[in-house]
């Protein structure tokens, strides 16, 4: 039987060799996200880079920091030295860097985010004290960009495991109460006490009982639980083995989508680790506890999220509802006691075994305890990963993390809760992101996404998209969902098409109700919460498209005009050739004329129209006086300014 | 059933016991021999699992993952998640539709692409994504598309 103080003291050195090496260590963010920015490339170079200077240096991939607007990231230690943090990165300036810093001594302070650790470096600021990180606490993203995944010991080094380790020693009941006592509710969305749930599944009768981890992260534009499981999937997988323990649970799944790809293979290398030290199986740690744990990948479908559609898809069957009770604790996989928490809850139940409930407790307001992840994206200029207390502001996220909107642009609104949640208006910017605030301003947590919406945005057109997924993940059990989504989808084309009528607007109330209250799951009960939320704050838009014709941000195509102004045009050419509806005729040095019977409202025309001329205009619900067919341009202007192409 | 893929599902079933639970592996295991679910393919799979072939269609007709017609060799994903639409998903798609000829679901005559819109992919900080075979492209613009469908031929 091994021992966890060897295999911490083992860790530990292996850490400690690292972080004291005489040797430089090189960390490379090789999170999904972080290799579609380009992180391949720039591994490659570094390896590269160190081979041709013949350095000797440990190079480390690690998960996500959260800064995504930064990558690809990077991040050197020479011994002794901070941690310096890199970002932005091309393969060439990644190389130059590696010559530069390992060997001139010149650390680049230009290229540098900031440095952490021991130590201070001249002109680099401290990375946590910046904008972007100074608000947030990591407690579920705790190691997540700083070790490797794929390497146990890194994990354990950082406190990982100590946390089950304290579990075994105590009773179940008293670590349920710990999680009771930590005030931690589901960060899946709805935010049930995790403690009463366990309670409830270790009070039910039945054996064998299951634990499921659910990362079936469905929700478009979230996309916390990719990256914490591709970041630090220990911190989870360690949670869930508490979470067994103390229900009495000798089986489970981790049920998580088949579109990450990384995140499953990551927790394969995990779980294989954890077999090797003694922390999964039969008799884990010697406690007499056993527990068995099996990876089932989805298939595509959003209802699966759903507490009793992913027990009918683990089983085998069409992932579809079942109504409520008997609940999952009672009777869930095969009719027996089954506990099904969130990656990002369990990730959190690790933090708080190890350094206790009154810390974590610390954190949050009055009833919503600790931090939320939140994958922040849309219009803002530092799109991330990002964790923060409960109860601070929707402001302080989107301008203090965030930074504020691109481009000069103004604020419309923020989406939270994904298809069931809702858009929130500007005058709801000092609202504390807490469980219950957010509900009664008729959005949802829900499970972390949060995208920012700008001037540019249509606000009809944002709910239309919303009914379009919910309509399409509709399982089609319940009659008012399966249906009920499709006529309001229906309504929501037709306002966007320039059909609307002024009735549309009662019909999409009342549709909302019954649906809501017409549905077994959360699917149909939150469906409609896109168009109530919108209809509450931005009736005006919706008015606007059904009397006007108008879409204020030019979105909608049947409500948006394109036109060649004929004093700006200079007959180049361009928009002409790159028209793929050919629409547009005209000659060199004629005025461009647009043929609004072909035009498909692509916006190539605007795009490609040079900047000097600027002759494209997009309006709604307004008429600009154009000739009917190409007409010689007015004024003569030197040739370099026309293009020759 | 041809000799050649009913050797080929017996390959893929001799790694199962024959349980119910174990449909959606098959299933995934099979699409990823077959690049999609040929009937006789899921009426082999019906009979080891002691299922009526119509569960077995049932649960392949269920989840999006599932394709029951042959898909082309190289296929396209365009992520339609919240902050790609918000930051123009639709233009991606509709430049790709056209220079395919083809739309969501469909497949070119000559086998070569298949195009598939994922509800999310989770590189939402690279709005607006595209995905062609496992190669991810973000902050796609319609220009870019023109290069990404040529560097994969």
């Amino acid at each position: 039987m091994v021992d966890f103080d060897e295999i911490r003291a083992r860790a530990n050195s292996e850490w400690q060799a690292l972080e004291k090496s005489a040797r430089p260590s090189i960390f490379v963010g090789a999170a999904t996200c972080g290799r579609a920015a380009g992180a391949g490339a720039v591994l490659e170079a570094i390896n590269e880079a160190l081979t041709r200077h013949k350095i000797e240096a440990s190079l480390t991939q690690v998960g996500c920091l959260g800064l995504c607007y930064a990558e690809p990231l990077l991040d050197i230690v020479k011994p002794g030295r901070p941690r310096i943090h890199y970002g932005n990165l091309t393969p060439e300036l990644a190389s130059q860097l590696i010559e530069d810093y390992l060997i001139k001594d010149n650390p680049h302070p230009e290229l540098a985010l900031g440095s952490s650790g021991d130590g201070t470096l001249p002109d680099i600021p401290r990375l946590y004290e910046l904008p972007v990180l100074k608000p947030q606490v990591r407690i579920a993203l705790r190691n997540c960009g700083l070790i490797d995944p794929e390497n146990a010991n890194h994990y354990i080094a950082r406190g990982g495991y100590s946390g089950l380790a304290r579990a075994l020693e105590m009773t179940p009941e008293a670590v349920i109460s710990e999680v009771q006592k930590s005030g931690l509710r589901g960060r899946g969305g709805a935010g049930f006490p995790t403690g009463l749930k366990w309670e409830f599944s270790r009070r039910a009768q039945g054996a064998p009982k299951y634990i499921v981890c659910n990362a079936d992260e469905g929700d478009p534009g979230a996309f916390m639980d990719r990256s914490l499981l591709e970041g630090d999937p220990h911190a989870v997988l360690e949670g869930i083995l508490i979470g067994a323990y103390a229900i009495g649970a000798s089986e489970g799944y981790i049920y998580i989508r088949a579109e990450y790809p990384l995140a499953i293979e990551r927790l394969k290398v995990a779980l294989r680790q954890m077999q090797d030290y003694g922390l999964i199986g039969d008799n884990i740690l010697g406690s007499g506890h056993s527990f068995h744990l099996k990876i089932k990948e989805g298939a595509g479908a959003f209802v699966c999220g759903e507490e009793t559609a992913m027990i009918a898809s683990i089983e085998g069957k069409r992932g579809m509802p079942r109504s409520r009770p008997p609940f999952p604790a009672n009777s869930g996989l095969w009719g027996k006691p089954t506990n099904i928490n969130n990656v990002e809850t369990w990730a959190n139940v690790s933090a708080i075994l190890e350094k206790g409930a009154e810390w974590y407790a610390g954190y949050g307001t009055e009833k919503s305890k600790g931090t939320k992840t939140f994958a922040l994206a849309g219009k803002i200029n530092r799109t991330g990963l990002i964790e923060v207390p409960m109860g601070i502001t929707l402001e302080e996220i989107i301008y203090g993390i965030g930074g504020g909107i691109p481009d000069g642009k103004r604020f419309k609104a923020v989406q939270t809760g994904g298809p069931s949640g809702g858009c929130l208006p500007e005058s709801l910017l000092k609202l504390p992101v807490d469980y219950d605030s957010l509900t009664q301003a008729g959005s949802i947590m829900g499970s972390g996404g949060m995208i920012v919406l700008d001037e540019d945005n249509c606000i009809v057109d944002t709910a239309r998209y919303f009914l379009s997924f919910t309509q399409a993940e509709s399982c089609g059990k319940c009659v008012p969902c399966r249906l009920g989504t499709k006529q309001m989808l229906d309504i929501l084309e037709g306002i966007t098409g320039g059909d609307g009528k002024p009735e549309d607007i009662d019909l999409l109330q009342r549709l909302s109700n019954s649906i809501k209250s017409g549905s077994l799951c959360a699917l149909g009960g939150t469906a409609p919460n896109p168009v109530l939320t919108t209809l509450r704050y931005f009736r005006d838009e919706y008015e606007e498209h059904i009397a006007e014709r108008k879409c204020r941000a030019r979105v909608c195509p049947a409500l948006t005009t394109y036109y060649i102004l004929p004093d700006k045009c200079q007959g180049c050419l361009i928009c002409l050739r790159n028209c793929p509806a050919e629409a547009i005729s005209g000659d060199k040095r004629m005025v461009h004329v647009i043929d609004q019977s072909k035009c498909i409202k692509c916006g190539v025309c605007l795009e490609v129209c040079p900047p000097r001329f600027s002759a494209v205009a997009k309006v709604s619900a307004e008429e600009i006086a154009t000739p009917t067919e190409p007409v010689p341009v007015k004024v003569s202007k030197p040739g370099k300014d026309t293009d020759s192409k | 059933m041809e000799p050649d893929i009913k050797q080929q599902l017996g390959d893929i079933l001799s790694d199962y016991e024959g349980d119910s639970s174990e449909l959606i592996p098959i299933l995934q295991a099979a699409q990823e021999r077959f690049g999609y679910l040929p009937e006789e393919v899921m009426a082999g799979i019906a009979q080891f699992l002691k299922l009526a072939p119509s569960a077995v269609y049932g649960v392949g007709t269920f989840y999006a993952q599932f394709k029951l017609t042959p898909t082309g060799k190289r296929t396209v994903k365009v992520c339609r998640g919240t902050a790609c639409h918000v930051r123009g998903a639709d233009r991606i798609l509709q430049e790709i539709e056209r220079r395919l000829g083809i739309k969501p679901g469909e497949t070119t005559s000559d086998l070569e692409y298949s195009l598939e819109t994922i509800a999310c992919f989770g590189s939402c900080a690279l709005a607006p994504v595209m995905v062609a075979d496992k190669t991810v492209y973000g902050r796609m613009t319609p220009p870019k598309v023109a290069q990404i469908l040529a560097d994969s031929n």
